[in-house]
């Protein structure tokens, strides 16, 4: 199989990354090897294979529905780079 | 008062609570030894040594509490792990100015045992590395040889405790990143099995991979911290609701191996490992014999497939969790953007590093629609026959025993132009993350060769951590201690 740039272009788009043409080239490369490597996996035969997604042994409980604080808005803007001490601040979107 | 940094985490911490030394001479010994050492070794990303003096004063004023298993005990932890009003920035320019306003689950109750955060150590960026080369901000050197890499992702942890910094580091393990970098700075360094330890607070990067665990001089130490920060957190729906033994106190007494069955898979001592790893590897099993050990051989016949299972898995899970940098809520916002389409963008091309970006990129094609059956369902599956070999081989044996890395630390800058050699290089760690199960890596040795120190690991059954920890405290005593190290 052969990456081109334009393929890890679109990738790239679908996970909100611009990259440059020279990264493009270089990541096309690299994701040949990578993906050709990965593909070594088609060699073993896992028909009827359940696929494990986690290895949590336990069944995830759920927590008692009760109130209690967690974090004030001064604490969740303090990290924001543009609030109106509000909100968070983006620029136009309509 | 430099003699203080060399004694292990449970000496230090028994001449604390003996009142023997104060919390205050402890820190200060450490902030020294920072001093002297951090120059030529890069192991710390931020350095707090006024709220660690701060702390030591409080601890001292009100003296030792019975209980406080960490009491004055000063500690270094992985920059991947939230600790209230420091930095947290995972190694990454898009957290650079990221500070949290809460404690880790794990922070909480170091500092409920008593223990003092120094500050925060250098890492590969987003945990994403195998040397440390990938931080943003330093390339951290190994103690033993400073040209050389201290392993990864956890270098920074694993150098501190090495040059004797501090008497315990946190570091993280998605594939090895506690594991490789204590094989290559010559410490002891568990990963326990997966729910173990909570992970609020920790930056997110494979999340049906990621255990927290310490970085220490000693198996002892290791229990001290393990038995401190292990437990159910309902924060935490991975965190498993089952007791936590006093790690410590299952240690306690064992002197030798009798009745252990180690068992010695064959992919983990055939080709592709150094031949002064192996020696260094083979006489310390010579060792466990003569200690009454068993050995028997077993088999992991999905081994080969480990690498390439792993990195789809743990891509795909990065490409998910990295989402969330967006340059909105918190971390770097690309300052030119227009749009809110230009602000993901920018800021997250401009934010991550290029092998952060490489990962993303790689994981969101594996889960694409087309392909997310070849590669992810197919990786889930090769998952399931991984852990079944572990499964069958603990039939066999009580521990599993191999190298933890197939060479010793290499030079720094070889092998980063090679993503794909670097990815195959995790070979001995990463099966056990994909099967969530307990291993550890200590050290048994120099490399002829090298000089450098050699790692071992031991792995154990599902939340069977004493079995290894005891196993490598009986291991570590009978083996030559390694000298202080050379390079600093």
């Amino acid at each position: 199989m052969t990456i081109s740039p334009d393929a890890v272009a679109k990738v790239a788009k679908l996970a909100k990354l611009r990259l440059d043409d020279a990264k493009l080239e270089r990541f096309a490369g690299q994701m040949d090897d990578i993906l050709a490597y990965m593909e070594t996996l088609g060699a073993l035969d896992t028909t009827g294979v359940e696929p494990l997604y986690s290895p949590v042994g336990h069944a995830t409980p759920l927590r008692a529905d009760t109130a209690a604080p967690t974090c004030t808005r001064d604490q969740i803007l303090a990290n924001a780079p543009a609030t109106d001490g509000q909100f968070f601040i983006v620029p136009k979107i309509v | 008062m430099s003699d203080i940094t060399a004694l292990t985490l449970t000496e230090v911490r028994d001449k604390l609570a003996r009142k023997e030394i104060k919390a205050a001479e402890a820190v200060a010994a450490c902030l020294a030894r920072i001093e002297g050492t951090e120059p030529a070794l890069k192991a710390i990303l931020h350095l707090d040594a006024e709220a660690a003096l701060a702390a030591a004063k409080a601890l001292d004023d009100a003296g030792p509490v019975a209980g406080q298993r960490l009491w004055g005990v000063p500690v270094l932890v992985k920059d991947a792990i939230c600790v209230k009003d420091a930095p947290t920035t995972c190694g990454s320019k898009i957290l650079q100015n990221f500070t949290p306003f809460y404690d880790a689950v794990c922070i909480e109750k170091l500092k409920a045992a008593g223990a003092i955060i120094l500050g925060k150590t250098n890492m590969d960026e987003f945990a994403m590395g195998s040397s440390t080369e990938n931080s943003a901000y330093a390339i951290t050197a190994n103690p033993w040889d400073t040209a050389k890499v201290p392993g990864g992702s956890s270098g920074g942890s694993a150098a501190a405790v090495a040059a004797d910094q501090c008497f315990a580091a946190l570091g993280t393990d998605t594939g090895g990143s506690i594991r490789q970098p204590a094989a290559f700075c010559g410490t002891v360094g568990i990963k326990p099995t997966y729910g173990r330890v909570s992970r609020y607070g920790l930056v997110a990067y494979g999340s049906s991979l990621d255990q927290i665990g310490p970085l220490t001089r000693t198996a002892d130490d290791a229990a001290a911290v393990l038995s401190v920060i292990a437990g159910h957190d309902p924060r935490d729906s991975t965190s498993a609701p089952r007791e936590v033994p006093d790690f410590e106190a299952a240690l306690a007494g064992a002197v030798d191996l009798a009745g252990l069955t180690i068992g010695l898979p064959d992919e983990y001592w055939g080709e592709g490992v150094d031949d002064e790893v192996r020696q260094a590897c083979a006489a310390a099993v010579d060792t466990a014999k003569s200690l009454g050990a068993t050995v028997v051989p077993v088999s992991l016949p999905h081994t080969p497939y480990a690498v390439a299972t792993y990195y789809i898995v743990a891509m795909a899970e990065a490409s998910s969790n990295l989402a969330r940098f967006d340059g909105v809520r918190y971390g770097y916002r690309a300052p030119e953007a227009q749009t809110l389409e230009e602000l993901y963008e920018l800021s997250r091309s401009t934010g991550f590093g290029p092998e952060v970006q490489r990962r993303i990129v790689i994981g969101t094609y594996v889960l694409s629609a087309g392909y997310y059956d070849a590669y992810y369902r197919k990786a889930a599956q090769v998952r399931r026959l991984i852990r079944q070999d572990f499964l069958t081989a603990f039939e066999k044996c009580d521990v599993i025993c191999g190298p933890t890395s197939p060479f010793a630390a290499f030079p720094i800058g070889q092998m980063t132009d090679d993503p794909l050699q670097m990815y195959l290089s995790d070979i001995f760690t990463i099966s056990l993350n994909l099967a969530g199960l307990p291993g550890l890596s200590m050290p048994v040795g120099l490399g002829q060769t090298s000089g450098m120190p050699i790692g071992m690991q031991l792995f154990g059954p599902a939340f069977d951590e004493a079995a290894i920890l005891r196993t490598a405290k009986v291991l570590g005593a009978a083996l030559p201690p390694l000298p202080r190290p050379a390079g600093i």
